[in-house]
């Protein structure tokens, strides 16, 4: 057999049968789902009379709709609470397991996934979410999907698809001090663009790849969609071992060690070949944000902001401009220094106790600038509680932080943690489009500790000089 | 699912990269438990000013583009989040057809779920659709699947590539899944050979 990579194995595991057509028919070993993309799906399984084929691969919590405030009062909003209400009744009906919203298991369903143990080592994934590619930080082929193939999942624990191409990005080399996971996903994003990673599955690699703790692998997975790829993934190592063992979903005992032995095979054969490789120094990564209103505008923090002038393409220069005036950025200026409205800390992408704790060694013994809502958002249940224990909430709201019930919250504007129109935001969450956090919303992306930097400072800030 | 055999119609010329998931549909409009009704919402923030008014500048809010069926437009189209509303919002609105250089993955997956027909064509020859179907009402566009060819309004014919299997799934209507049940007995072979190779693969119970 020829070298496979990461990709081809965990693939090759997973084909029940291949179409004439070369479309596979790929067995999933979990299916996450929410209220959002799956009531139309458990609608479509009701009319045809159809069942879930395996409720105990299955997962469903609420996390999109949800209110981060006091979660004893009724949801206000009619049709958020109608979703959610839409989910618990389905999820009875069809017999799936289930983490209600006064669960202290609930939480976004990916971080939910990793910390219960539920997304593991060499499985495949999927989730009515694009930042499904976040449990690819496990070694798990895990992609997002729309709500027919939601249904299709649900019905056959299937779904068809064609394989992917091969793209790996290699970071070698070691980080400089305060430059994290998300400074080595967003400079990725610059690099190869939004559409980069189209029709590939990324597996990310190199020594400061494996360097990160699973928290960050989770943050460079989370925002492989953000590159356009189908899905990230990483190695299983000895990192990824440690943090499954004892979760509660993990397999225990003599069983954790038979899943081991699988796991160490996952990894790519010398001599793979990729269909695309980039490779980026790590020393040459430095704290960066984006400025514009699609993820690929990437800036180092002390860079200064594009001017369109000196873009030759035509249409190019006219969506730089576009976004110049929608985020009321001038070109040649620098970005540090650029007051902010709102910091929000949370998401899929950077709302683990890991990213608590950066957040938390920045905002220590100092104040949210005046004229600044900053927001704390925790991934889930557990990770508030963890932070309690480890008295990060007292650190946040004695700086002047909000400290907020678990949920997707404001990264994406479809519950009450919204922007109002031109306010301005360091966030970071995964996504900067005009109007993803709230209609006429400003964001910028970027890492926990710069987004605490923003809130003590009020302007966006290289956090390094606040560690000094 | 709506079959889709040939169609011709106006197309919308949406001269723009990246048109993102959240441009549309944005999220508040997702809180719904249904397929339909999402046409009004399609392009939001592009087709509705401020305060709820029509923009006049966009596409679809002139003559004769509100009854447009196909949409030419830019690379990555659809990328951004994995939500279906965005070709149901597309196809509660009227569109059948979406013509670009590249889609995002996703969005593309999705379109064909629904009986949308995403076309990939070169850049350069998705300019000389745009450039049709600026002429406007004079101008149709004719899509033939079963032959794999857009037609030009002078009549030229530029061929396409599809999955024969999407392709056929299209022509007939089917939904998927009755196709892929048909195939029982390989997921029932695979789930028998999984168990034996994996007994410790874990199942969830709360």
């Amino acid at each position: 057999m020829s070298p496979r990579t990461l990709f081809d194995k965990i693939w090759a595991n997973h084909v029940v049968d291949t179409l004439e057509d070369g479309t596979a028919i790929l067995y999933i070993d979990r299916h996450l789902v929410h209220e959002v993309t799956s009531p139309q799906a458990f609608e479509g399984l009701r009319l045809a009379g159809r069942k879930l084929r395996h409720p105990e691969n299955t997962i469903a919590v609420v996390d999109h709709n949800v209110p981060t405030s006091d979660r004893t009062k009724p949801i206000e909003e009619a049709d958020s609470r109608n979703q959610i209400e839409t989910l618990e009744r389905n999820v009875k009906e069809f017999g799936v397991p289930y983490f209600p919203l006064l669960s202290a298991n609930q939480g976004i369903v990916h971080v939910v996934g990793p910390e219960q143990g539920i997304s593991l080592p060499g499985m495949t994934i999927v989730c009515g979410d694009s930042h499904t590619s976040t449990h690819g930080a496990m070694g798990a082929l895990a992609f997002g999907i729309g709500t027919s193939e939601v249904e299709h999942v649900m019905a056959t624990q299937t779904i068809l698809q064609k394989p992917a191409k091969n793209m790996k990005i290699a970071v070698e080399g070691t980080l400089a001090p305060g430059v994290t996971a998300k400074d080595v996903v967003l400079a990725i994003i610059g690099k190869i663009g939004t559409a980069g990673g189209t029709g590939h599955v990324i597996e990310f690699t190199g020594s400061a790849i494996r360097g990160l703790d699973m928290a960050g692998r989770m943050t460079v997975c989370n925002m492989a969609i953000e590159a356009g790829a189908r899905a990230g993934l990483i190695a299983p190592d000895e990192t990824t071992f440690e943090y499954v063992r004892g979760r509660r979903f993990a397999p225990k005992g003599a069983d954790f060690d038979a899943a081991v032995a699988y796991w160490k095979t996952l990894v790519a054969d010398e001599g793979a070949v990729y269909d695309t490789e980039v490779t980026l120094r790590a020393e040459e990564i430095e704290p960066c944000l984006t400025w514009g209103t699609s993820p690929e505008t990437v800036l180092s923090i002390n860079a200064t902001i594009p001017d369109p002038a000196n873009e030759p393409d035509e249409a190019k220069r006219a969506q730089l401009q576009r976004m110049l005036d929608y985020m009321d950025l001038k070109a040649g200026a620098k970005i540090a220094g650029t007051p902010v409205d709102v910091v929000f800390i949370g998401s899929c992408t950077n709302s683990r106790i890991e990213d608590l704790r950066a957040a938390a060694s920045i905002a220590a013994g100092r104040k949210v600038a005046d004229g600044v809502r900053a927001m704390i958002v925790p991934g889930s249940g557990l990770v508030k509680a963890q932070a309690e224990e480890e008295g990060l909430d007292r650190i946040f709201l004695d700086a002047g932080f909000e400290w907020r019930e678990a949920g997707c919250s404001m990264c994406l504007g479809m519950n009450p943690d919204k922007l109002t129109p031109g306010q301005r935001c360091a966030s970071t969450s995964n996504r900067n489009f005009e109007g993803r956090q709230g209609p006429g919303g400003r964001t910028h992306l970027l890492s926990p500790a710069m987004a605490a930097a923003a809130a003590v400072t009020g302007v966006l800030t290289d956090a390094r000089e606040l560690n000094a | 699912m709506e079959k889709f055999t040939t169609l011709t119609a106006i197309a919308a010329p949406l001269p723009e990269a990246n048109i993102d998931t959240d441009k549309i549909i944005p999220a508040r409009f997702l809180k719904t438990t249904k397929r339909t009704g999402l046409g009004v919402h399609a392009f939001d923030g592009m087709r509705y000013r401020p305060d709820g008014s029509e923009n006049p500048d966009f596409v679809l809010n002139k003559e004769p583009y509100r009854k447009a069926q196909i949409l030419i437009t830019h690379e990555n189209f659809g990328c951004g989040s994995s939500r279906e509303h965005a070709p149901w919002a597309l196809l509660d609105f009227g569109i059948r057809c979406v013509i670009a250089p590249t889609f995002a993955d996703i969005f593309f997956n999705n379109s064909f779920k629904n009986g949308i027909l995403p076309i990939r064509l070169p850049r350069e020859v998705c300019d000389e659709l745009m450039k049709d179907a600026t002429q406007g009402a004079n101008s149709r566009i004719t899509v033939d699947l079963e032959r794999q060819v857009v037609i030009r309004p002078d009549g030229e014919e530029i061929s396409f590539e599809i999955d024969p299997l999407r392709k056929h799934l299209l022509l007939e209507g089917l939904d998927d899944i009755g196709q892929t049940l048909k195939r029982e007995g390989a997921i029932e072979a695979f789930e028998a050979k999984r168990a034996k190779d994996e007994p410790w693969f874990p199942k969830i119970a709360v």
